[in-house]
């Protein structure tokens, strides 16, 4: 039964993944004039230009284009770096760990940033803790990742000087050097997915605790702690669940933006310079890759979100 | 519903009143805003340089010896522009998709659903990033990115919208009384799509001015001389140890922005909704 | 017969909500006694303060809701309102349970049910899980669940309406209580369903001694397994009686209203249903006077103008009306009179 629903999600990912392929394999329609002369620039000379245009695939349909690039890419080859002329895979192969660290870390701090405040909120509701919860709330969607970036850069590594500015040490090297310069660009990153499951939670939550099954719960004589963290927080942690989904994309996606202000090398970064740099291959290539993880993610999700509540049927 | 009601509603909800007011002033800012400045904000003074606050430059001046002030008062000229973009653009494609859709159903919603489900998958500042990359970079270019990338969620929530009212009584009656599809998408589906549409229009203008702000600190949207609260941070960020303040006056002023879209956003949807009562 | 000990004594119940146009008394007065052993309806329309009654006795109420001084609760003696929160949940699910209106969704959709009926015993009773579970089986074999065991494993919508009410009985049963509030317990479900989740509770009355507050509007219900009856209207007793007496002779207006809106299924088939005209008065702005007088085709001056009096019939019944209605041959004998504010 279960591997019968696994099997249907797998069917709804495989359609999924080839339509989102897709709309970024035409994001080379939208290059103005022919896109060889474009990234290559005024002064390439023809047989550069004719080699490019090779090389992309220029000079067959969009279509055979697309089903040419995507079944190299299944192969694991997505072509070379116009600009470098390295390998697109090995490049974004290269920075995944990273990127994959600073965004599990900032997911770690939102969930459990988010629990923490939605529940001490709920628990004690009109209280300084309620409103500092609904004031982070508020202000972290509406604060700019790359400024908050900054702000903990001047106080904590300029004024205090306890953290790194910049860089980043892999967990496997040094843990603690990992610690101290994930700090950071994982708290900028994730006061918004904080924020936002801090609302969600909690105006999840408030719904769950005036839930009739919670009033039969007091009447068997719990008291406040028990009703919320037995019967209110997995009532409530499904919609969020939902939530939790989406905010890994947009983690994924913000890291173009902490990777940057913090100089960390992850594919973040690798897509902001293959942009400056007009190496369409690469950013291809890495916007594949994130696209791939955002839709396995959600993959994971759904399944949780299934195991999680026994209402769902397989 | 009379716009007075849903105004006074509005107006009576403290935050949005002062969100409104505070979109309203930079709005006005961002159309006046070249008339009244104290100083050229692109005028360079190198014997200015870097100045703290002073009676002449009220918030002082950049590396440059440019009034900060000034800049900071035709950057909102760029965070405007991209949340009318973010807008419109949805508006005249997002919108009548997500109609067609719900209204028609069948293969045309199959496709449409399917190329709005690919789109959202996408992290939006990926796409913005990927389709300015594409488009060349530009100020203009990360607009129509930042419209593009809006899109989807107008589809599917005119989509969801369309759906429910396509069934309500008094659209069946009306098909049944002969009146054409046209006619009803635009005598009853629009009118009555329309509050949730405003309230997430108020809500992706604070978007695309979180994503217009970090395009353009990233070097993709507004390029220099062009003044962007997103550059104008980049530009501050390279400042860090010498003048910390310039990177405050431009993140607060988008958090503000930002804030106040939320607000109105919240407003709206209490006003709007028709089982309003008043708190 | 029954057993005329006293259970539970509410006393002068005022429960109130302060607001800035006044306090909105919800339960203003209310006394009754609960015998042990017996079941007590309590008959009212929605907002005549029934539910707020018996969530008082459960401590249950929203924070919003305030109890005055002189109002007491008294369970075997004890004071309930005077109990701190910690005291008080020692009582809940242990001397009294309480069964919901809706078993569609009084049980926690994401726990198991044999893990819901444990939690309520090891609550109040320190045993290992693994005899709790055991107790929870003997539950559900007690109100009726076929396949017992495999029930336990069972999640809440893998169930019907009624098998969720048996399941809610089992688990306010736990603890062995000597009172039960049904809250509207049959009202959600269907005819059939009703009249085994009834006899379950009167079995309960039967077998256990156990005593029940039978909260409901349905006056089909109370004929069949109430012993007495409570009719409350705006937050005041109207009427009280053995069911049997109410029954024979409504003597507030209001009783009389009430049963005249339910159909009878023998005698002469009429064409249309009594209704008791006009709506329950808004609480903040309650008539002069009686409170039903808006809605009385009796009321005189004397009810526009002064409270009617709690009046006791050598019968046992009790109303609070000036002008009672009487049967041809029946006279009014006063026993005592008390007065009511």
């Amino acid at each position: 039964m279960f591997l019968k629903f696994l099997l249907r999600r797998i069917l709804y990912v495989i359609p999924m993944l080839l339509i989102t392929t897709l709309i970024v394999y035409s994001f080379i329609l939208l290059i103005p004039g022919d896109p060889a002369l474009t990234l290559l620039g005024e002064n390439a000379t023809p047989e550069k230009i004719a080699q490019l245009r090779q090389q992309l695939g220029l000079d067959q349909s969009i279509i055979s284009q697309y089903f040419d690039w995507l079944i190299n890419a299944l192969k694991g080859d997505l072509g070379r770096s116009v600009f470098t002329g390295q390998y697109v895979h090995e490049a974004v192969i290269e920075r995944l760990a990273v990127t994959f660290q600073l965004v599990v870390v900032a997911m770690i701090i939102s969930i459990f940033g988010g629990m923490f405040f939605a529940i001490t909120s709920t628990f004690f509701p009109n209280s300084w803790i309620d409103y500092v919860s609904r004031f982070f709330g508020t202000l972290g969607t509406a604060l700019p990742n790359f400024w908050l970036a900054m702000l903990l850069i001047l106080f904590f590594s300029l004024h205090l000087g306890w953290v790194p500015a910049t860089g980043f040490t892999s967990i496997t090297e040094n843990p603690f050097e990992f610690f101290k310069g994930i700090l950071l660009p994982a708290i900028s990153l994730g006061a918004v997915g904080t924020a936002q499951i801090t609302r969600h939670l909690r105006s999840s939550l408030m719904e769950v605790m005036s839930a009739d099954y919670v009033r039969t719960a007091y009447s068997k004589g719990v008291n406040r702690w028990q009703a919320i963290l037995k019967h209110g927080i997995q009532n409530a942690m499904l919609p969020v669940v939902t939530t939790i989904g989406i905010l890994f994309g947009h983690l994924l996606g913000a890291t173009v933006v902490i990777e940057t202000v913090f100089a960390i090398p992850g594919i973040g970064q690798l897509a902001v310079n293959s942009v400056l740099q007009h190496d369409f291959t690469m950013l291809q290539g890495v916007v594949l890759i994130m696209i791939v993880m955002v839709i396995l993610i959600n993959f994971i999700t759904d399944i949780v979100y299934a195991l999680l509540d026994p209402r769902i049927e397989y | 519903m009379s716009f007075q009601t849903i105004f006074k509603r509005l107006m009576s909800e403290r935050m949005a009143f002062i969100s409104f007011f505070i979109l309203v002033f930079l709005i006005i800012m961002s159309l006046i805003g070249p008339y009244i400045v104290p100083h050229d904000p692109l005028k360079q003074d190198l014997a200015k340089v870097l100045l703290s606050p002073n009676t002449e430059y009220w918030l002082g001046t950049d590396e440059l010896g440019r009034d900060i002030f000034s800049r900071l008062i035709i950057g909102s000229q760029a965070a405007i522009e991209a949340g009318l973009f973010a807008i419109l653009i949805p508006l005249c494609i997002g919108v009548p998709m997500g109609i067609l859709s719900g209204y028609l159903g069948g293969i045309v919603d199959d496709i449409f659903m399917r190329i709005v489900d690919g789109i959202i998958a996408i992290p939006s500042i990926l796409l913005a990033l990927g389709i300015t990359g594409a488009l060349g970079i530009s100020l203009w270019n990360a607009m129509i990115a930042i419209g593009i990338v809006s899109i989807p969620q107008f589809a599917r929530l005119a989509r969801g919208q369309t759906l429910q009212i396509r069934t309500e009584p008094y659209v069946e009656a009306a098909k049944i009384s002969g009146a054409g599809a046209i006619w009803i998408m635009v005598k009853h589906i629009i009118p009555n799509i329309a509050p949730p549409v405003i309230v997430q229009a108020s809500f992706n203008l604070s978007y695309a001015i979180l994503v217009e702000a970090s395009l353009s600190f990233l070097g993709m949207g507004a390029q220099s001389p062009q003044i962007s609260w997103g550059n104008m941070i980049q530009q501050a960020y390279s400042m860090i140890n010498m003048n910390p303040w310039m990177i405050i006056y431009p993140g607060f002023a988008i958090m503000l922005t930002v804030l106040a879209g939320n607000f109105l956003g919240d407003g709206l949807r209490t006003a709007l909704d028709p089982k309003y009562k008043k708190a | 017969m029954k057993s005329t000990t006293q259970l539970l004594e509410v006393k002068n119940l005022k429960a109130f909500i302060p607001t800035t146009k006044g306090e909105i008394k919800p339960v203003n007065d209310v006394s009754f006694t609960i015998r042990k052993g017996e079941i007590m309806a309590l008959v009212g329309e929605s907002g005549s303060g029934k539910s707020v009654t018996s969530l008082s006795i459960m401590g249950l109420n929203a924070s919003a809701i305030q109890y005055k001084t002189e109002s007491s609760i008294l369970l075997n003696g004890q004071d309930l309102l005077k109990l701190k929160e910690k005291e008080m949940r020692k009582i809940r699910g242990n001397d009294i349970a309480m069964i919901f209106q809706d078993p569609m969704f009084s049980l926690n959709p994401v726990h198991q049910i044999g893990k819901q009926i444990v939690e309520s015993i090891i609550l109040h009773k320190k045993i290992k899980y693994k005899e709790a579970e055991k107790i929870a089986l003997d539950l559900l074999n007690k109100v009726g669940i076929p396949d017992a065991q495999r029930r336990l494993r069972n999640y809440p919508h893998q169930m019907s309406g009624g098998m969720r009410q048996r399941i809610m009985i089992a688990m306010a049963l736990a603890c062995n209580p000597q009172l039960l509030i049904a809250d509207e317990p049959t009202t959600a479900l269907d005819v059939t369903i009703q009249a085994q989740i009834l006899n379950i509770l009167k079995n309960l009355q039967h077998e256990f001694g156990i005593s029940i507050l039978l909260i409901t509007h349905d006056l089909g219900v109370v004929a069949e397994i109430a012993d007495r009856v409570l009719v409350m209207y705006c937050g005041e007793i109207v009427e009280e009686g053995t069911v049997k007496e109410v029954f024979k002779n409504p003597r507030h207006p209001y009783t009389k209203g009430l049963m005249d809106s339910v159909p009878e299924l023998t005698g002469p088939r009429i064409d249309e249903l009594e209704t008791i005209p006009g709506v329950v008065p808004n609480p903040l702005e309650l008539p002069s006077g009686c409170n039903f007088v808006t809605r009385c085709s009796f009321a005189t001056e004397k009810c526009r103008q002064l409270a009617p009096v709690h009046v006791k019939y050598s019968t046992g019944n009790s109303v609070s009306c000036w002008n009672p209605l009487v049967k041809e041959g029946v006279s009014l004998n006063y026993a005592t009179t008390s007065s009511v504010s």
